[in-house]
C-alpha cells in the first residue's frame, strides 16, 4: 500500500511529524514501512510557464520554438513535444534545473537556436512512465488554466509529497486504505481522525425506477448496492485527483473511473462504475457463473469461467467478474452519460479462488481476498464516489441506493480479564492505561469488574480473539517498554539425545581425517535419486514431487553418494583434483500407501579422490585408494566401539568396480557399502579413481554399546609369536582373520597382519600373508607348552579351512 | 720414587689433554691405569719399600691415579659432547619445511552456526527435537493454524508430494509434533533445526531448499517479557555483548501477539550501513507467543498454558555474520568456501 503524507494530511494532524519520523513510528507499531519515497527526489527548481508562443524551428521540422512566460522573464525554449501549444502552462525546467538521473538543465543551442531551459513530460520529472495519464503519455505535461505562472510546479504536481511504502499482512488489512491508515496512525499519534463529511444532493427520481437488486449467489455475496448517476460528463480527472492516484501508484484514466479508484483508496471498497445504457438491462442478478460462460474482461482477455465465481449479470449476461473486474461490454466510456455504481461485499475466499485461477489480481481483488475493507462503510463509500462524481463530472444522483443483502453487521464484542493483558505480555498496565490505548484505536471498551469489555470496530476483522486484543494494546504501548524478563518456571535439563551427541561426534571425526562436510540438495533427477543406493534390492521406488520446478529437482534423493559426485565434477572443472568429503544426511524411500510418510533415514556418506595427503614434497604423492577409505571407516568404528560387530564383504554393485567393492554388515545386515566408483561411471563422469562410501548412520548409531565398565589391566605378560602362511591369492585376508580368531580361543588376545608378500621365492598363484598374535591370559603367566599347541592348533585350522602352509 | 711418579703424572697428563679421540682417551686409560700400567707396577713394588716410604709413596702413588683418572673423566666428557655435537650438526634438517601432516576437514558454516544455536539454548535447559522432512499437510499447516484455505498456504509456494505430504515448508511442524507428545503437560523447551524446501527458484538470496532452526516454550506463565529476555542474550552470545534488541509487532499465523527482532546492526553500530541499508537495525528473527489454537490442536490447555516461539534461517545468520554475499555458496560446497569457515 502506497500512502501519500499529504493526502494522509486530510484526516490526521501530522504537524511536527516528517514523513521519515512517521514511517518509523508506523513500522514500530506494527506495519513495516519498507520505504518512504520522496516524489521529488532530484528534481528541483521547476516552474510553471506560459507558453506566450510556439513556432515551427526554422532548422527542424520535428521542433518548436517557444517564447515561456516564467513570471519573472520570457525566454525562449526548443521543445520537441508533439502536444506543445500556445497558450498551454508547463512545467519547466529552468537552466540550472534538475531532473532525476542527474542531469542538469544547462543553456544551449538546438539546430543554431538558443534553448533555455525544458518544457518537461511527468516521465521526466520522475513520474513511472506507468502511471502517466494517456493523454501526456507521448508528450509534455500541461496544466490546468488557472495555474499560476511562475510558481513552483512540484507542487502543483504534488511533487513535493513522499510516499510511504506499507507491507500489508494479513492482519494489518485494514490500512489497505487511506481512512485504516489514518485510524493507524491517529492511534500511534495519540490523535484524532477527521474523516470526510459525505454529503450527497439526489435528486427526487428514485434509483429503483432504474435498477432492480438481487443476489442469488447468497453463500458468497453479503451485500450488493447500486446507485444511478445521470447526465455525466466523461472527461480527464482534475489535477489533484490525477495527483493523488498517481502517488498511490494508480494510472488516471477518466474522472469516472478515477473516482472509482480514488474510493477504493480511501476507503478500501472497491467500486465498479457500469455503463448504464450499455448494462443490458434494468435488473442486476448476482448469482455463480455457469461452467464454460464466458466473459471479456477489461483488460481484452476472454475468460472461462466455472461455477465456484461470481458473477454480476444483467439477468443473461455476465457484465462482470464479482469482485475481480468488469466486463468491456459494460466499460465506460468518454461516451456514458449514465452510471451504475456498483459498492458490494464478495466473499474472501471466493475471490480468492477466481482471481488466483483467473490469475488476475486486481486492486479490488486484493482488497476482498485480505479483507481490507470496512464492512460497515459499503454504502457511505457509494455515497463518497456519487458525490465526487457530482462534483467533478456533473451529473444527477438519483435518489437511494438499490440494494439486496445486509448492509451493515454488528461488532464483534471480546470479553477477557484485564490482567491478561499484563499476563502476556509481562507488563505491569494499570486498567486505565489499557482502557485508553484501545479508546486511541477507536475501540469502544469498559470495564467490569475485572472483565475487559471491547468492542471491535468492523473496519478491524483481524481482531477476535483476547490475544489479537493483548496484541493491539502492546503494539500501541510499544514492545520498547515491555521488560526483558527471564522464565521464572522450573528449570529443566537441557541436553543432547545419545543419538544427537554421537553424531556431533561422527562430524568431528570425519574432519580430523581431513574430510570437508558438504550440504547438498535432497531434490534431484528421477535417475539420479535411485544411483547407489545401499538397499537396491526390493520395488520400494522414489518420492516424487506432484509438480517439480524442473527435472533437475523433481526427485528425493535414495543416496547421498551422487550428490557428492557432482560436487567432485565441480572441483576437477575447477583443477581443485585433491577432494576428499563428507556429507551426513536424510534419504527417502516411498511408502506403500501413497498418503504415509516414506521411511526416512539418516546416511553418511564421503568421496575421495586424488592424493591423500596435501603437502607433498618427498617423493611421488599418495594417491588415495581402497584402503585409505577403509581405513577412514575402520577408524569410525572403533571409535564408536562397534568394530567388532562390523565385516566387510566382497560385493558387486551396480556404478561400482566389480574388485574393488565391499558391503558392510553390522552383524548380519548390510547397512552401507564401500569401493571405487566403476571405470565406465568415473570416464562417463570425467572423473579420476574416485572412492565413495555409503552408509546407514542410524542402524550405526543406535546400536547401544551400554555403560563403559572399567576392566582390570593385565598384571600378567603377554607373549607375541609370529605366523607366516601361504594361501592360494583368492583366499581373502579377512577369511584368514576368521580361523585365527575361532582357532585362537580365549588365550589369543590381538592379531595384526604385517605383511603381503607375492612374488620372488613363491609359487605362481600364492601369497603369504605374516601376522603377529598376541597372546595373553589375565590371570596367569601363560606357559610356551599351552602357547605352542594353541600357536600349533591355528596354523592346523588355517592348512584345513583354507589349505594354508607355513612359510618355510 | 716420587720424581717417577711425578713425572709419570705430567707425562700421562701431557698426552690425556693432547688426546683427540674417545680411542686415544680409552689406550691411555689402559696405558697408565690398567692392571699392566706403570702406578700398578708402583704399587705392586710397595712391599720393597721401607716402612717409612711406603705410607708416603702409597698415598702419592694413589694420588697420582686419581689425578689421572680423574684428567681421563674430564677429557672423556668433554671428547663425548665434541662427538653429540657433531652427530648432531651432521643430523640437521630444514625445520621450515611443511610438517608431514594431512590438514584436517572442518564442519560447514552452517553446521557451525545451528550448533552454535543449539549450545546455547541446551545451556538454558533446551532439548534439541527432530522431524521428518516429508510432513503431513496436517502438521505442516493445520496444526499451525494454517487451515486449508489459509491465503499463506497457496500450492505454488510448497513442494507437494501427494495432496496430503509435502516437503516441509518450516521446522515448526516439529514444535507441533512435540507438543502432542507431551500430552497437554509443560513445560517443552525446545531447538528444531533442520531443512526445510519451498517453491524458489535459486538466485543469491532465495534457495530452494534451506535451513531453519525453531525454538518453543510452553508452560504456566510465559510471557512476550521472557521471550524478549531469552532472545536479548541470544542476540548478544550470536553478534556481540553490545547488540541491542528491538521488538516489533508482525503477523505469523502461528503466534499472537507476533514480533520480529531486529539487532542493532553490528557492521556500523546502529548508525546505518549498507548492511542495515540505513536503519541501523538487522531483522534476525520472527517469533511471537504461540497461538491459542496451535496450543488446543496440540493438546495443551491454552487457558492454562502460555508459550512463545522463535524461528531464524542459519543461511542468513551465517551471511550476515560471515559477509556471504550468495546463499547458493552454501550449497556449491567449494571446498575454497568451505575451509573460510574451520575456525567457526
Amino acid at each position: 500500500m502506497l500512502v501519500s503524507y499529504n493526502w494522509l494530511k486530510d484526516y490526521v494532524d501530522l504537524n511536527g511529524v516528517s514523513p521519515e519520523a512517521l514511517a518509523d513510528k508506523i513500522t514500530k507499531a506494527g506495519i513495516e514501512v519498507e520505504h518512504v519515497h520522496a516524489m521529488s527526489e532530484g528534481v528541483k527548481n521547476i516552474a510553471v510557464g506560459h507558453v506566450v508562443s510556439c513556432e515551427q524551428h526554422p532548422n527542424a521540422d520535428k521542433l518548436n520554438l517557444c517564447q515561456v512566460d516564467l513570471g519573472d522573464e520570457t525566454v525562449q525554449i526548443v521543445c520537441g513535444a508533439p502536444n506543445v501549444a500556445k497558450g498551454q502552462k508547463v512545467p519547466v525546467a529552468k537552466v540550472g534545473a534538475r531532473l532525476p538521473g542527474n542531469i542538469k538543465i544547462k543553456r544551449s543551442k538546438l539546430r543554431g537556436e538558443t534553448s533555455n531551459g525544458m518544457i518537461c513530460s511527468l516521465s521526466e520529472l520522475g513520474v513511472d512512465a506507468k502511471l502517466v495519464p494517456k493523454e501526456f503519455a507521448d508528450g509534455i505535461y500541461v496544466f490546468e488554466e488557472d495555474a499560476v505562472v511562475g510558481e513552483n510546479a512540484l507542487s502543483y504536481l504534488n511533487l513535493d509529497d513522499h510516499v510511504l511504502e506499507l507491507d500489508i499482512l494479513p492482519n494489518s488489512a485494514h490500512c489497505l486504505n487511506m481512512i485504516g491508515v489514518a485510524y493507524e496512525v491517529a492511534a500511534i499519534l495519540n490523535k484524532d481522525v477527521d474523516l470526510p463529511r459525505v454529503l450527497v444532493n439526489e435528486t427526487p427520481m428514485p434509483a429503483e425506477s432504474k435498477i432492480r437488486v438481487n443476489i442469488e449467489a447468497k453463500d458468497a455475496v453479503p451485500y450488493y448496492g447500486a446507485r444511478v448517476i445521470e447526465n455525466i460528463n466523461v472527461k480527464p480527472s482534475p489535477q489533484w485527483l490525477q495527483n493523488r492516484l498517481i502517488a498511490a501508484g494508480i494510472r488516471p484514466i477518466s474522472n469516472i473511473v478515477d473516482i472509482t479508484n480514488y474510493v477504493m483508496l480511501e476507503y478500501g471498497q472497491p467500486l465498479h462504475a457500469f455503463d448504464y445504457e450499455r448494462f443490458g438491462s434494468d435488473r442486476v442478478l448476482v448469482r455463480h457463473a455457469n461452467d464454460g460462460e464466458m466473459i471479456t474482461t477489461l483488460d481484452d482477455e476472454e475468460r472461462t469461467l466455472t461455477t465456484s465465481d461470481v458473477v454480476i449479470t444483467n439477468g443473461i449476461d455476465p457484465v462482470a467478474v464479482a469482485g475481480v473486474m468488469g466486463g468491456v461490454n459494460s466499460e465506460v466510456s468518454s461516451e456514458t452519460r449514465t452510471v451504475l455504481l456498483e459498492s458490494a461485499i464478495f466473499d474472501a475466499l471466493t475471490v480468492r479462488k477466481t482471481a488466483s485461477r483467473l490469475q488476475m489480481r486486481t486492486d479490488a481483488s486484493s482488497r476482498y481476498e485480505k479483507k481490507g475493507i470496512d464492512r460497515n462503510r459499503v454504502a457511505e463509500a457509494a455515497d463518497r464516489a456519487a458525490e465526487l462524481i457530482q462534483t467533478i463530472a456533473g451529473g444527477d444522483v438519483l435518489s437511494g441506493i438499490v440494494e439486496d443483502g445486509v448492509r451493515t453487521v454488528s461488532p464483534q464484542v471480546i470479553k477477557m480479564p484485564w490482567q491478561k493483558v499484563n499476563d502476556v505480555l509481562g507488563t505491569d498496565l494499570a486498567p486505565d492505561t489499557i482502557l485508553s490505548i484501545l479508546s486511541r484505536l477507536n475501540f469502544q471498551a469498559e470495564l467490569n469488574g475485572d472483565t475487559l469489555h471491547a468492542s471491535i470496530p468492523i473496519r478491524r476483522p483481524d481482531v477476535t480473539i483476547p490475544e489479537d486484543l493483548v496484541e493491539e494494546v502492546g503494539r500501541i504501548y510499544g514492545y520498547d517498554h515491555v521488560p526483558a524478563t527471564l522464565p521464572e518456571g522450573p528449570s529443566t535439563q537441557g541436553t543432547l539425545t545419545a543419538y544427537q551427541r554421537k553424531r556431533r561426534r561422527v562430524h568431528r571425526y570425519f574432519e580430523g581425517q581431513g574430510l570437508q562436510q558438504a550440504i547438498t540438495y535432497s531434490l534431484t533427477t528421477g535417475k539420479k535419486a535411485s544411483e547407489l543406493r545401499i538397499n537396491n534390492q526390493g520395488a520400494s521406488g522414489s518420492v516424487q514431487l506432484a509438480m517439480p520446478m524442473s527435472e533437475e529437482r523433481s526427485t528425493l534423493r535414495m543416496s547421498i553418494v551422487p550428490q557428492l559426485i557432482e560436487v567432485v565434477q565441480y572441483h576437477l572443472n575447477r583443477q581443485m583434483g585433491d577432494v576428499k568429503l563428507y556429507e551426513i544426511g536424510k534419504i527417502f524411500i516411498a511408502n506403500e500407501e501413497k498418503n504415509d510418510l516414506p521411511i526416512e533415514r539418516e546416511h553418511v556418506a564421503g568421496i575421495f579422490t586424488g592424493s591423500r595427503e596435501e603437502r607433498i614434497w618427498e617423493g611421488q604423492p599418495l594417491l588415495v585408494d581402497y584402503y585409505t577409505v577403509k581405513g577412514v571407516l575402520e577408524g569410525l568404528f572403533n571409535q564408536l566401539d562397534v568394530l567388532s560387530s562390523i565385516s566387510f564383504k566382497p560385493a558387486k554393485r551396480d556404478g561400482l568396480h566389480p574388485g574393488r567393492t565391499a558391503d558392510i554388515y553390522l552383524n548380519n545386515k548390510v547397512i552401507g557399502y564401500l569401493g571405487q566408483l566403476h571405470p565406465n561411471v568415473q570416464k562417463a563422469n570425467d572423473l579420476q579413481d574416485t572412492f565413495v562410501f555409503e552408509c546407514d548412520l542410524q542402524s550405526v548409531l543406535n546400536v547401544d554399546m551400554g555403560a563403559i565398565t572399567y576392566k582390570a589391566l593385565p598384571r600378567y605378560p603377554s607373549i607375541t609369536r609370529d605366523i607366516a602362511l601361504v594361501v592360494k591369492e583368492d583366499v581373502k585376508a579377512g577369511e584368514l582373520y576368521d580361523v585365527i580368531r575361532t582357532a585362537g580361543g580365549s588365550l589369543l588376545n590381538d592379531i595384526q597382519l604385517f605383511d603381503v608378500y607375492q612374488g620372488e621365492h613363491l609359487e605362481e598363484g600364492q601369497k603369504s600373508l605374516a601376522f603377529s598374535l598376541k597372546y595373553l591370559d589375565p590371570e596367569r603367566t601363560l606357559t610356551d607348552k599351552e602357547i605352542n599347541q594353541t600357536h600349533e592348533d591355528i596354523l592346523n585350522a588355517c592348512q584345513d579351512k583354507l589349505g594354508a602352509v607355513l612359510r618355510g | 720414587m716420587q720424581e717417577k711418579l711425578q713425572a709419570l703424572k705430567n707425562e700421562a697428563k701431557d698426552l690425556i689433554q693432547g688426546a683427540r679421540d674417545l680411542k686415544t682417551l680409552q689406550d691411555l686409560r689402559v696405558k697408565y691405569l690398567g692392571k699392566k700400567g706403570p702406578i700398578t707396577e708402583v704399587l705392586r713394588g710397595m712391599g720393597k719399600l721401607s716402612k717409612e716410604e711406603r705410607p708416603v709413596i702409597g698415598q702419592l702413588a694413589n694420588d697420582v691415579r686419581a689425578s689421572i683418572q680423574e684428567a681421563i673423566d674430564g677429557k672423556q666428557g668433554i671428547l663425548e659432547n665434541e662427538a653429540i655435537e657433531a652427530r648432531l650438526a651432521s643430523e640437521t634438517i630444514d625445520v621450515t619445511l611443511p610438517g608431514r601432516i594431512s590438514s584436517p576437514g572442518n564442519h560447514h558454516p552452517l553446521t557451525a552456526v545451528i550448533e552454535e544455536i543449539e549450545d546455547f539454548f541446551i545451556g538454558l535447559g533446551f532439548s534439541i527435537a527432530e522431524g521428518p522432512e516429508v510432513e503431513k499437510d496436517y502438521y505442516n499447516f493445520e496444526a499451525l493454524n494454517l487451515p486449508k484455505d489459509h491465503p499463506a498456504r497457496d500450492m505454488q509456494d510448497s513442494f507437494y508430494i501427494t495432496e496430503e505430504l509435502l516437503l516441509r515448508t518450516h521446522t515448526s511442524p516439529v514444535q507441533a509434533r512435540t507438543m502432542e507428545k507431551h500430552k497437554g503437560k509443560g513445560p517443552v523447551k525446545v531447538i528444531c533445526p533442520g531443512k526445510v524446501y519451498r517453491r524458489d527458484t535459486d538466485d543469491a538470496t532465495h534457495s530452494h531448499q534451506f535451513m531453519q532452526i525453531e525454538g518453543l516454550y510452553v508452560d504456566k506463565n510465559v510471557r512476550l517479557s521472557d521471550l524478549k529476555g531469552i532472545l536479548t542474550a541470544f542476540a548478544k552470545k550470536m553478534f556481540g555483548e553490545e547488540r541491542q534488541i528491538r521488538l516489533r509487532p508482525s503477523f505469523f499465523p502461528f503466534t499472537e501477539p507476533s514480533v520480529e527482532m531486529d539487532i542493532s546492526c553490528f557492521h556500523c553500530n546502529g548508525e546505518g550501513c549498507s548492511v542495515c541499508k540505513r536503519t541501523g537495525w538487522i531483522e534476525i528473527l520472527g517469533s511471537g507467543m504461540v497461538h491459542p489454537n496451535v496450543l488446543e490442536m496440540s493438546g495443551f490447555d491454552s487457558k492454562e498454558y502460555t508459550g512463545f516461539a522463535f524461528g531464524m534461517g542459519p543461511e542468513r545468520i551465517a551471511m550476515l555474520k560471515y559477509g556471504i554475499d550468495d546463499i547458493r555458496h552454501f550449497y556449491t560446497n567449494d571446498t575454497r568456501f568451505l575451509k573460510q569457515f574451520k575456525r567457526a
